[in-house]
């Protein structure tokens, strides 16, 4: 089993505890973080195990890059303090294992990993995505996911199995070496739960916002101003990758839409719900999805823009039943080409 | 032969009447795995005066008559054991009334559920029936004569007792209606009278054709949602199902257990259907629900599964095309089940006992249940797929289908909408002096012995 890369002198000697203290579904003063914090770090039960919304924000807050989320889902596997019920964990990790369904073909660059959203693939058209391949599949599922589940054992299992179904049959063939994330689980996945795992990752990866904006500035002169105001939804994966933040402020300004200023983005986004409902804690979700869509009515959003397919299929017909029209990323692009 | 002929034609007209054995092949078979047995004519009336004429011909003639829907039974009940006629009761679809007020619908017993499905949402978009998960061509008077369930049935209990009333034409040639339509001109009960709807239900056709059906109409909301409770140990099932019944919140309640796809092997999902006026009330029955299986969820055994949006629309289906297609997995056009009627405290021996004999005889099968009433019973079902061009496959399918059966009634269950050697096994279990019961009914009503004779009888 791969270790997480993880220093626990670094949490002891934490002063801010940001990893807790932040959190936005539960409440901790900073003593009562430090102690809970110090339960997980012996290994012992805290309330943090059961009342953490896996939403990955602390990852984002540590100021020391030290896996705080992390080591919280490995602690819920030990302890087997299972945030979901146990009998959807496990038909999850059988719907969503590999199938063996491999086709080795030709594929060149960019290249689109869509992960395993199939039902996406018409997504992928365009001037935005000329030239480009594209892969799919239960076989290159990014498993990422298991982070909700308390199944790291999972992630551990199947990830260095999916980077080499990714190498051996789709890159080293076609003397490719990066392909583009279509989501930012996957991208999430390459380029930080991997090393953090101590997992080999032996290709590059690109996330989709650098690959839209590149496009959308080749393409400038085709693109039409949207003129509109936009809430964003940030969607969990993210909080691994906060980096790529700005692409998405860069996109707004080259589609031509007002990222609006609201309570709940950036660091202060909240979860689309579906993992709390996986939870069984519907109270939580009915508040928090009722306070994302009252911030986004309340600055006049015209369009919600999502990059999770997860959270889009969540929340399109409750932002539509709000008079928003919801709308992936890379559709707004295309919105603003005409396509 | 050709003078009973004549006489059909002249009752129904050329066009409705065939000795055709193109016509016999076709009507001398249903789905299922049972024999065929061939009509010597098929007739399509289209007025109960019309059937009227064929059965007192058929009565003089003392020539057996088969009174058939849509032939979807799956359980050869539509086959003419002993030959002679298939009343084909197609032709009879007209929609008579729609009482919106008291929510009843009057039907010719050959009107399709898909199209009175069809004619509400059109007519009337603030009503439904409860539909049976059959293809659309399925007969509202053949279901509701076997004892149906459906979509509405966790609300409303069986298609029966739905029934308002009805009208049906005797062994003999009488017309008789029954229910209040026999007093009143409102379709709109079976109380406060002696109930002889019973003479007719659960009968096989033995006891007369049914020509004009009156059915509750129930509420179409605006809002409808589904919430699907996934588990792992069947013992606890019926304990779930009690509770979630119990809730009284639910229009159909299914538990479904398939080994395909792979990923569904081994779980017990039950499928809670519910309509809402509003929000804040689908909100409501929502958390009534989950506070009924709360114990569960607390102890991680059981959840709901988290859908999306897009998800939900197909598990709400009515009828569920799913089940179609699981019907011809096999790619052979092959498809039986058996359905018994059972408590609810007996499923965990059910579901066991169906893997069991469907593993023992290698047979492609999905189990499930369909919720009766608030909990109080239930239709528990062994469906098995079969390649109809596959003579061994079919065998096999036989082999697991008796044996479902005689499971069925070991464990306390009755099969549904039996077959012969299915009806036989009730039969010997049966109080005998229910049997002589039975008897002396259809003697009173059947002197002649002319209604769909097979059915129903010790072997002789």
């Amino acid at each position: 089993m791969t270790m997480l890369k993880y220093d626990p002198e670094i949490c002891e000697k934490c002063e801010t505890v940001d990893c807790l203290v932040r959190c936005q579904y539960m409440q901790f003063d900073l003593t009562q973080a430090k102690e809970e914090k110090l339960k997980l770090l012996a290994g012992e039960s805290s309330r943090v195990l059961e009342g953490c919304a896996t939403c990955y924000a602390c990852e984002e807050y540590c100021p020391n890059n030290n896996h705080p989320f992390y080591l919280i889902v490995d602690r819920q596997e030990e302890l087997s303090t299972w945030p979901v019920p146990i009998p959807l964990v496990k038909q999850q990790v059988k719907m969503m294992s590999p199938k063996g369904k491999i086709t080795p073909g030709k594929v060149n660059t960019p290249l689109i990993n869509l992960c395993f959203f199939p039902m996406l693939t018409g997504c992928i058209r365009g001037r935005l995505f000329d030239g480009t391949s594209l892969i799919e599949g239960s076989d290159i599922f990014c498993n990422i996911m298991w982070l909700h589940f308390a199944k790291n054992s999972v992630i551990r299992e199947r990830l260095p199995k999916i980077i080499d179904t990714i190498q051996n049959n789709y890159l080293a063939e076609n003397g490719i070496n990066e392909f583009v994330c279509f989501h930012d689980e996957c991208y999430g996945a390459y380029t930080h739960l991997a090393p953090a795992f101590g997992i080999d990752v032996p290709f590059k990866t690109v996330h989709l916002f650098e690959y839209l904006t590149k496009r959308l500035t080749v393409l400038k002169k085709e693109i039409t101003p949207i003129r509109a105001t936009v809430a964003y939804q940030r969607p969990c994966s993210n909080r691994l990758i906060p980096e790529t933040q700005h692409w998405v402020d860069e996109i707004f300004n080259l589609v031509g839409v007002d990222r609006v200023e609201r309570e709940y983005d950036r660091e202060n986004a909240l979860c689309c719900g579906t993992v709390l409902r996986a939870m069984q804690k519907d109270d939580i979700a009915d508040d928090l999805q009722k306070r994302n869509l009252d911030d986004m009515q309340k600055v006049g959003a015209a369009y919600c823009v999502f990059n999770c397919p997860a959270c889009f299929f969540t929340m399109k017909d409750m932002v539509t039943e709000r008079g928003i029209t919801p709308i992936l990323m890379s559709e707004l692009c295309q919105l603003a080409l005409g396509q | 032969m050709e003078k009973i002929y004549q006489e059909l034609k002249k009752i129904v007209g050329d066009q409705y009447v065939s000795n055709q054995p193109e016509e016999r092949f076709f009507y001398s078979r249903d789905g299922g795995t049972t024999e065929p047995c061939f009509p010597d004519f098929i007739v399509m009336p289209g007025s109960t005066e019309e059937v009227q004429k064929i059965v007192l011909l058929a009565n003089e003639r003392k020539i057996p008559i088969t009174p058939m829907g849509a032939a979807l039974v799956l359980s050869g009940l539509s086959r003419p054991l002993r030959g002679g006629i298939v009343v084909d009761m197609k032709r009879m679809d007209r929609i008579l009334e729609v009482n919106e007020f008291s929510r009843f619908a009057v039907v010719e017993a050959g009107t399709s559920e898909g199209k009175l499905q069809a004619y509400l949402k059109k007519h009337h978009p603030s009503l439904k029936h409860s539909v049976p998960d059959a293809p659309p061509m399925a007969t509202i008077g053949g279901n509701i004569l076997i004892h149906g369930s459906g979509h509405l049935s966790a609300l409303g209990g069986f298609h029966t007792e739905m029934l308002n009333g009805l009208e049906a034409v005797l062994p003999t040639g009488e017309i008789v209606r029954i229910g209040s339509c026999s007093v009143s001109p409102y379709w709109f009960s079976r109380a406060p009278l002696p109930d002889l709807a019973g003479l007719f239900l659960g009968w096989a056709g033995t006891t007369g054709i049914a020509t004009k059906i009156a059915i509750k109409l129930y509420p179409d909301r605006p809002l409808n949602d589904i919430d699907i409770f996934v588990m792992e140990d069947a013992d606890s099932v019926p304990d779930v199902i009690r509770r979630l019944s119990g809730t009284a919140v639910a229009e159909d309640i299914t538990a479904i257990m398939t080994p395909v796809p792979e990923w569904a092997s081994g779980f017990q999902m039950i499928n809670v259907i519910y309509g809402a006026e509003s929000k804040r009330e689908q909100v409501l029955k929502r958390d009534l629900l989950r506070e009924s299986v709360k114990k569960y969820i607390k102890d991680k055994v059981g959840g709901f599964m988290p859908l999306y949006s897009d998800m939900k629309g197909r598990f709400m289906e009515a009828p569920a095309s799913q089940l179609v297609r699981f019907a011809d997995v096999k790619k052979g056009g092959g498809f039986e089940y058996v359905g018994a009627i059972m408590p609810i405290e007996v499923f965990p021996d059910a579901y066991r006992k169906g893997l069991e004999i469907a593993e023992r005889n290698g047979v492609t099968y999905s189990t499930g249940a369909r919720i009766i009433g608030l909990g109080h019973t239930m239709m528990f079902f062994y469906a098995y797929a079969f390649n109809r061009a596959d003579p061994i496959d079919v065998k096999k399918a036989q082999k697991a289908l008796e044996e479902t059966n005689e499971a069925a009634l070991t464990i306390g269950g009755i099969p549904w909408k039996a077959e012969v050697p299915a009806q036989q096994g009730i039969i010997r279990r049966m109080d005998p002096n229910t049997f002589k019961l039975m008897g002396r009914i259809r003697q009173t009503l059947d002197p002649n012995g002319i209604m769909n004779p097979g059915n129903w009888e010790v072997p002789s």
